[in-house]
């Protein structure tokens, strides 16, 4: 089914968070540091305030009775909370990028020219730049807390030391997965709007989680959350970056209660990529241990996340759900990793697509892959001993993040879905290419499996209102970023009543329609906001029932709803059309509540669980060290496709974003913490020439029982295994010189590299 | 660079007068002036692509012009494609490809591919790849965008319906 929000995007017409405009409208500059660390002795905005048009430069001085340090929102791990931002710098600067001032003027070429002449007095102080030289001593980011350890703690599961004494084989090779992240094509930005008449905060351009932001900014301004409201309006993609609670989501919204006038800020490109959300970088030393059968029993590890200089609102999920993840589709008894969150001086970390998973699948998938070229077993064949089989599901896999329940595999038939992917590759006729080389190109196959959770907790919310002529206005908590949801939601409410999806208008992820939601993340929109609709659809019914007996002097106890009318229970006699049961109702607006209308909720802390495989045949140029990417295929069971359109598109898209974040994208720093990748000429993302021959295949085997829909979540899978699978696939195309990956990107210039220092007898270990 | 500058030109077929400053870029003369915010800004240094119109007939980046520059030519954004209301072709095999998720980068595609398929109108899969490399896209994986253009050019080349038709 085509998708409903099409039409306005084609043409022109979609609202993005620029397209917004106020009356007497400011427009806003941010003045980043461009020192990774460093004090400010002080700030000299005079120059800056004389120019004509300019209104305002704020600093810390005009914040101080409202700063106070940005919450987390997911996964605090132990120790973190120490570690926070505050909007502005006060005295230290800790990255480059961190928000010093910001400029307000009529007209946004004005702001950026008044931004060049506030002058910023700096004493730069030493930077750490990498995890482990900043556990090793040296710089402390933050003085007062007097390590840049932000947490540290052990899990595990079994006894991993007695799993260790008595295998078979054991084998630990260290990783490294590179700093990158979601850069969407919208920039950031926000329209912030005080009406101090009403007393009321307006702010245009929230994503993600406008509910939980709205009681974040709601208490940094010392403001009711009912004066508050957070609308969402079209955004140009967030992939897990867009619509955490940054530091301009507090500064913008204050500048506009500051001086009483509509404020905008358009994030630029070189600020986005200094200052949203970095992610995945990860080091991490795996070791496995296996039995004489070619079981694995134990796995061992030391993980370290470098989160860069602040804790922002939910990095812990980078360290938290990578260790959680290590063991991944495998059933190993026995498990102890040591996990460690080091704070350095770069751009802070958040979570993006797959977050943790992705460079967890990279780690264990390599390491699975090593193991089984020096054990002699066919790796294929090394994994079908291990996954999980259906008859172990339920499956407990451990709880392995502090201070959260157990990872319990919902449902699933990996053995079933990773056939069925080698098939579908033609995986048995490929493999024979391992390590060949056809026209002067070295082949290789590579293969990554991993789970994925999905479907976060705890609830979502939907309220729905029957308008006049017969339509309905839905009001989803669950927000958009591009994916869908539109139609989703109308096809699931379609089902739900048995009507056509014409008619239903959607509204989602602004606090001005419910009372109550919670957002995108953790690919559970269809799942919790689905289940959502199913639940308001299930009471509109009820509802209609009522309004028919009232409407026709009938008890409601003998009608029933059969698609998209009342009928008698008895004869099936039509008792109301939906226009009937419309007729008389006033002709209100989206944004008013009608005659009939109903709320209903979905809540479950239980989370549904994918499973993928990932299987890549590349090509490598041994003069050139290029890559091609001759076939990528990505096979997941979702359980239940709502719009099999979209979970195809979503996969095959997060496939390619995950194809150039293993090749292409990088934030690089020099070691004074300077980002050296500050524009789209060094930050390389893929293009339609890269990546051509990658496809998905969705497999809906084992619906989940923890949702009305049996859907699992969608959208992060199709990334997942990207490095995992690609490493392998290079690694066996070039096992004849030695190189083996083991860290992330592999670049055109880290390849050769490697390539190089094994034509010179070196170690070849691609870096 | 307060000295305002007189500029007219057409934009979707209409004529437009401005008097604009001459560092002013051509994307916010649209966006701002004209109110026309098809036109995105992804990157405002040349490389995304999703501000991408059509100067004289050309695919160009908004980005990267001056409004002074296009005084006295003819340009076309995403909303002058096809009349209010309806879609191109194009527009429609985009939309049947699911060649879109965000829409963020859609605008720049349309205008590169409709320029492209007006040069080029029966492309290889390659020259099509080719021809759309300087507009990224986040979401799709460029795959269905691809196809939504090569089928594009496919029903064309068979005579078949060219939806509303070329851009006024």
């Amino acid at each position: 089914m085509e998708r409903q929000e099409d039409f306005r995007f084609l043409t022109g017409r979609g609202c993005y968070v620029d397209d917004v405009r106020r009356p007497d409208m400011l427009h806003a500059v941010v003045i980043r540091s461009p020192m990774a660390h460093a004090r400010i002795l002080g700030i000299d905005a005079s120059a800056a305030l004389e120019l004509p048009g300019v209104v305002a430069v704020i600093t810390f001085a005009d914040i101080r009775k409202f700063a106070k340090p940005i919450p987390q929102r997911t996964c605090p791990l132990p120790g973190m909370e120490k570690f926070l931002q505050v909007p502005l710098a006060s005295d230290v600067v800790r990255y480059v990028g961190e928000p010093v001032a910001v400029v307000l003027a009529d007209d946004r070429y004005v702001a950026e020219d008044a931004a060049e002449m506030v002058f910023v007095d700096y004493d730069s102080l030493d930077a750490v730049v990498d995890a482990h030289a900043a556990m090793a001593g040296g710089a402390v980011v933050h003085e007062q807390q007097g390590t840049n350890v932000a947490s540290a703690y052990e899990v595990g599961r079994g006894d991993v030391a007695r799993a260790f004494r008595d295998a078979h084989y054991t084998r630990k090779e260290t990783f490294y997965v590179h700093r990158h992240s979601a850069v969407p094509l919208e920039t950031r930005g926000l329209v912030a709007e005080w009406d101090p008449v009403a007393k009321h905060l307006k702010v245009w351009g929230a994503g993600k989680v406008p509910f939980a932001n709205r009681a974040i900014l709601a208490d940094m301004l010392q403001l009711s959350p009912a004066a508050v409201d957070l609308i969402e309006v079209d955004v140009g993609g967030s992939f897990g970056v867009r619509g955490d609670f940054y530091p301009e989501d507090f500064l913008i919204p204050f500048a506009s209660f500051h001086v009483g006038r509509p404020v905008k800020w358009i994030e630029d490109r070189r600020e986005n990529l200094m200052a949203t959300n970095h992610s995945r970088e990860m080091h991490c030393e795996l070791e496995i241990a296996v039995d004489a059968g070619g079981v694995i029993t134990g796995m061992r590890g030391k993980v370290v996340a470098d989160l860069g200089a602040y804790v922002r609102t939910n990095p812990g999920v980078m360290p938290g759900k990578g260790t959680q993840f290590l063991q991944g589709p495998y059933a190993i008894d026995h498990l102890g990793f040591e996990v460690r969150a080091v704070i350095t001086n770069k751009t802070p970390a958040g979570t993006y697509r797959g977050p943790g998973r992705y460079e967890s699948a990279f780690f264990r998938e390599r390491l699975i892959d090593i193991a089984a070229r020096e054990l002699g077993i066919d790796p294929a064949e090394f994994r079908r001993r291990n996954l999980i089989r259906a008859d172990q599901m339920p499956y407990d896999a451990g709880a392995l993040v502090p201070g959260q329940p157990a990872t319990v595999y919902d449902s699933g038939d990996f053995p079933a879905v990773f056939d069925r992917a080698l098939a579908h590759f033609g995986f048995d006729d490929l493999t024979a290419l391992n390590g060949r080389c056809v026209d002067g190109r070295w082949h290789g196959i590579g293969m990554a499996c991993a789970p994925e959770s999905t479907g976060g907790g705890p609830g979502e919310h939907a309220r729905l209102e029957l308008r006049h002529g017969g339509g309905f206005d839905l009001f989803v908590g669950s927000s958009s970023a591009g994916q869908g949801h539109e139609t989703v939601m109308a096809q699931v409410l379609a089902e739900s009543l048995g009507i056509p999806c014409e008619g239903i208008r959607v509204h989602h992820g602004s606090t001005t329609h419910l009372a109550q939601g919670f957002g995108a993340y953790h690919s559970r929109s269809a799942v919790m906001g689905g289940s959502a609709v199913v639940a308001v659809a299930q009471k509109m019914r009820e509802a209609l029932l009522a309004r028919a007996g009232q409407l026709t002097g009938t008890p409601a106890t003998s009608l029933k709803w059969d698609a998209g009318r009342v009928v008698r229970e008895a004869d099936g006699q039509t008792v109301a059309t939906l226009a009937q049961l419309a007729s008389g109702l006033p002709d209100c607006g989206p944004a008013d509540h009608g005659l009939v209308g109903v709320s209903a909720s979905f809540e479950s802390n239980r989370l549904t669980y994918t499973f993928g495989v990932h299987l890549a045949h590349v090509s490598v140029d041994p003069a050139t060290a290029q890559v091609r990417v001759e076939k990528y295929l990505c096979v997941e069971d979702v359980g239940r496709m709502i719009n099999p359109m979209i979970v195809h598109g979503q996969t095959v898209g997060a496939a390619v974003q995950g194809l150039g974040g293993t090749f292409l994208d990088e934030f690089k720093y020099d070691e004074s913490g300077q980002l050296i990748t500050g524009t789209f000429a060094d930050y390389l993302l893929p293009s339609s020439t890269d990546f051509e021959n990658v496809d998905a295949l969705t497999l809906e085997l084992c619906p989940s029982p923890s949702n009305p829909l049996g859907v699992k979540g969608a959208g992060e899978g199709g990334i997942i295994g990207t490095g995992g699978a690609l490493a392998n696939a290079v690694s066996n195309a070039l096992a004849q010189f030695g190189v083996s990956v083991t860290r992330l990107p592999m670049s055109l210039d880290n390849l050769a590299r490697s390539l190089r220092q094994s034509r010179a007898g070196g170690t070849g270990v691609a870096r | 660079m307060n000295d305002m500058v007189r500029i007219q030109l057409q934009v979707n077929g209409a004529n437009v007068e401005g008097t604009v400053e001459p560092r002013l870029t051509l994307a916010d003369f649209l966006r701002e002036h004209l109110d026309l915010t098809g036109t995105h800004l992804g990157c405002e240094h040349g490389v995304c692509g999703a501000c991408t119109v059509l100067l004289n007939g050309d695919s160009v980046r908004a980005c990267l012009m001056f409004a002074v520059q296009v005084d006295g030519a003819d340009v076309v954004t995403v909303e002058g494609l096809a009349p209010e209301g309806a879609l191109t072709d194009l527009q429609a095999n985009f939309r049947r490809h699911h060649a879109l998720q965000c829409g963020f980068c859609t605008p720049g595609m349309l205008t590169t591919a409709h320029a492209f398929l007006r040069e080029c109108p029966c492309p290889s899969r390659e020259e099509v790849r080719e021809a759309i490399s300087g507009n990224l896209c986040r979401c799709t994986g460029y795959i269905p965008i691809v196809d939504a253009i090569l089928a594009t050019a496919e029903a064309r080349n068979d005579g078949g319906a060219q939806g509303a038709g070329e851009p006024k």
